[in-house]
């Protein structure tokens, strides 16, 4: 991996809002051609994190390389070479299409037969070459986040910053993004994905850096996650709401922290009379955890078990859910 | 087409993407300065006011007294109505009568008596309206110039009047002596000031709200520069705020025979760097608020006291001398003196340069000041 030359390289960045870190320390890279993830629940500092590279907030620390130099000012060329899509959409409601798109190429002086045939390829690859005349007004929330992506591909930038580009629109134009995305990833750009949808950074990203609380708490490949976090196999265990509640279960020293000491148990996560409990080997180690529960008086209604996915690599590894 | 031009394109699209805000723009200020300079003189010519209502009680009925009474209800700018000494105080004190006057029993023979042997004189008692200050002085005059009259016809056995040995003939000094105070150059000129000011302020809490917005992330994450940014906000102001007055002016000449009878160069010298100022006012007020809301209130306050002190509303002319000398370090006021100057006034441009350059000079300022002191990050 580390092969690959660096298209974006950030170091140690720090940013706080009054007693607020929103950024703590954060560094990863992505080389040329990479898609990487970052990926954590609302208020992780994704934003944040994403806005300091795009130039728009200075960090208290920490340095941002686009291809080997730091962005020095407002007016630095290397600010071409990357586009921003912003997760509140950068569109002028009132003007059309391709109004929008002519004033986004100008900011970075493009003009004339250039930048035509820019914005018709935009329009084309979104799929609302249709639609170049209309009011944004009038389009519907999908076809918004799409010429939002469109925006900033005119100056064809190397490095795309894309924050949570698919929020809140149908599956539909979903899937129209994700292809969107996927070939630009075949003309070889650098993406930058940010989400808090597990899912997406699985089928997009080769690589997922996972940030919680303005931290980064992984950064590896998929199959690196995978390995790494190896609870691969999930318990769920229904108990009877009888003799214990679970809160009993919590202040009754039978805390779910004493069952994370159980061997083989990787994670706990309560769900109301259920346990999601993470487990190393599914046939060795659940006779044992079961045993502890009764021991303890914990009546089991029932109980399944099915394949870890990485959203609970994200459970494991931060203990909430990403859509808290 | 560069990046500065864009910006300035795309405001002014925006600007006139909302019809109905466009027009209400211009019919508002349109619709208060009619009001203004109807109640301020009207146009040129039109001399026409409201007669002062007056009430005598004429208590002598002498012949001399009787003959004052004629010669009031003669003057034209007064409408006299006999009444009895209570009628006159109940009137005044209900405010249906500016003033009334009492001329005492024996009036005549009193002054006669005064003039020929000295003594003490009789007085005609004046009642008046203490919110009317102005109009006071005015009727002393025209009271005492019907008594000498009158006085006067009675000495002379009532053949031939003798005639005050002096006038006071009245001309209004313009450059030109065609042409007159015009109320509603004054009004357009104020409310214009007025509407354009209000536009800086919206200009500026307007760019205190874009901070939240994800176009604003856009046009910053290009390679422009902040100056550029604020500076094409500046521009496409001051071009909206510029065809604002062009349209009220040209309004006011269709409707209201309002000229420019000056020098039309500076008539625009004047229009567009007030309008450059005010914007770039506008983004001095987006760097001194908190949040766009507060902003907004303290800006719009600020707003209607340079209005006011900048005589946009009344004149400054009418204003006492302190004031009229301490408000000559307002904007507003270089902008009001400098479209007096070259609509009714009828003066030239060299007239009105330093107010054109005065103005300039402050949008330059106030436009660093904003690109020194704005806030490009919301916290
Ligand atoms: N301008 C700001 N002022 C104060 N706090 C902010 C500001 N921007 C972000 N934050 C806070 O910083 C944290 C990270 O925010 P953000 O980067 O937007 O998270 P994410 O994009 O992962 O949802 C949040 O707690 C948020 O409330
Ligand atoms: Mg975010």
């Amino acid at each position: 991996m580390g092969v690959m030359a660096s298209m974006l390289e950030i170091s140690g960045l720090r940013k706080s809002y009054h007693n607020l870190v929103a950024v703590d320390g954060v560094s990863f890279r992505a080389g040329q051609g990479e898609t990487v993830g970052l990926l954590g629940p609302n208020g992780a500092g994704k934003t944040t994190t994403v806005s300091i590279i795009a130039g728009l907030i200075r960090p208290d620390a920490g340095e941002v390389r686009i291809a080997g130099r730091a962005i020095s000012s407002d007016t630095d060329p290397a600010k071409q070479s990357i586009g921003l899509v912003p997760q509140d959409l950068g569109l002028y409601d009132q003007l059309s299409a391709r109004e929008n798109l002519r004033l986004f190429g100008a900011l970075y002086k493009m003009s004339g037969a250039p930048l035509r045939h820019a914005m018709d390829e935009a329009l084309d690859l979104v799929g609302l070459s249709e639609r170049a005349k209309d009011r944004v007004k009038e389009f519907s929330g999908g076809m918004k986040r799409r010429l939002n992506l469109a925006a900033a591909l005119l100056h064809d930038p190397q490095l795309l910053l894309l924050d949570e580009p698919t929020v809140g629109v149908d599956p539909q134009s979903r899937n129209a993004i994700f292809d969107n995305l996927e070939s630009l990833k075949k003309r070889g750009k650098t993406l930058l994905y940010t989400t808090h949808y597990m899912e997406e950074a699985e089928r997009l990203c080769d690589r997922l850096v996972i940030i919680d609380h303005g931290k980064i708490i992984a950064d590896d490949t998929l199959q690196g996650l995978h390995r790494r976090f190896c609870a691969q196999n999930l318990l769920t265990v229904e108990l009877e709401d009888g003799e214990l509640s679970i809160d009993e279960l919590l202040i009754d020293g039978l805390s779910i922290d004493a069952l994370r000491q159980v061997p083989g148990v990787e994670s706990v996560e309560r769900r109301g009379h259920s346990l999601r409990i993470g487990v190393r080997d599914l046939a060795r180690d659940s006779a044992a955890i079961l045993q502890w529960l009764a021991e303890r008086g914990q009546h089991v209604q029932h109980f399944a078990s099915e394949r870890t996915s990485l959203e609970t690599v994200f459970l494991t590894l931060t203990g909430r859910s990403l859509r808290d | 087409m560069t990046p500065f031009f864009a910006l300035v394109r795309m405001e002014l699209r925006l600007f006139f993407a909302d019809p109905r805000a466009v027009i209400m723009s211009v019919i508002a200020p349109i619709a208060i300065a009619s009001f203004f300079g109807y109640i301020f003189g009207g146009g040129a010519g039109n001399t026409e006011r409201s007669k002062i209502p007056v009430l005598i009680a004429d208590l002598d009925g002498s012949n001399l007294t009787q003959e004052v009474v004629r010669r009031l209800k003669a003057d034209a700018s007064l409408d006299v109505k006999p009444a009895t000494p209570e009628q006159c105080r109940e009137a005044v004190r209900k405010g249906k009568a500016t003033a009334a006057f009492v001329i005492p029993k024996d009036f005549a023979f009193g002054t006669a008596a005064a003039f020929l042997a000295g003594g003490s004189r009789p007085e005609i008692a004046m009642l008046q309206d203490p919110s009317q200050e102005l109009e006071m002085r005015m009727l002393q005059g025209i009271v005492t110039g019907a008594v000498m009259g009158a006085a006067g016809k009675q000495l002379s056995g009532g053949r031939e009047e003798i005639p005050l040995p002096f006038g006071v003939r009245a001309e209004s000094v313009t450059s030109d002596p065609t042409i007159s105070y015009n109320g509603y150059a004054h009004s357009f000129g104020g409310m214009g000031i007025q509407f354009l000011l209000m536009v800086g302020v919206e200009v500026g809490v307007g760019l205190l709200l874009r901070r939240q917005l994800g176009v604003w992330k856009r046009l910053r994450a290009a390679p422009i520069s902040r100056m550029m940014l604020l500076g094409s906000r500046i521009v496409s102001g001051g071009i909206t705020s510029m065809a604002t007055l062009m349209i009220l002016f040209a309004f006011a000449r269709v409707v209201f025979g309002v000229h420019i009878q000056g020098s039309l160069a500076g008539f625009l010298g004047i229009c567009a760097s007030f309008s450059l100022m005010t914007a770039a006012l506008g983004l001095v007020i987006s760097t001194l608020g908190k949040t766009a809301e507060a902003t907004r209130a303290v800006a719009i306050v600020a707003t209607l006291l340079m209005v006011m002190l900048g005589g946009a509303w009344v004149p400054t002319f009418i204003f006492p001398r302190w004031l009229q000398n301490i408000t000559v370090v307002m904007p507003t006021r270089w902008a009001m003196d400098g479209l007096d100057a070259v609509t009714w006034r009828g003066l030239g441009f060299s007239t009105v340069a330093p107010q054109i350059g005065l103005l300039l000079g402050c949008a330059v300022v106030f436009g660093a000041f904003a690109v020194w002191r704005f806030r490009w990050e919301e916290n």
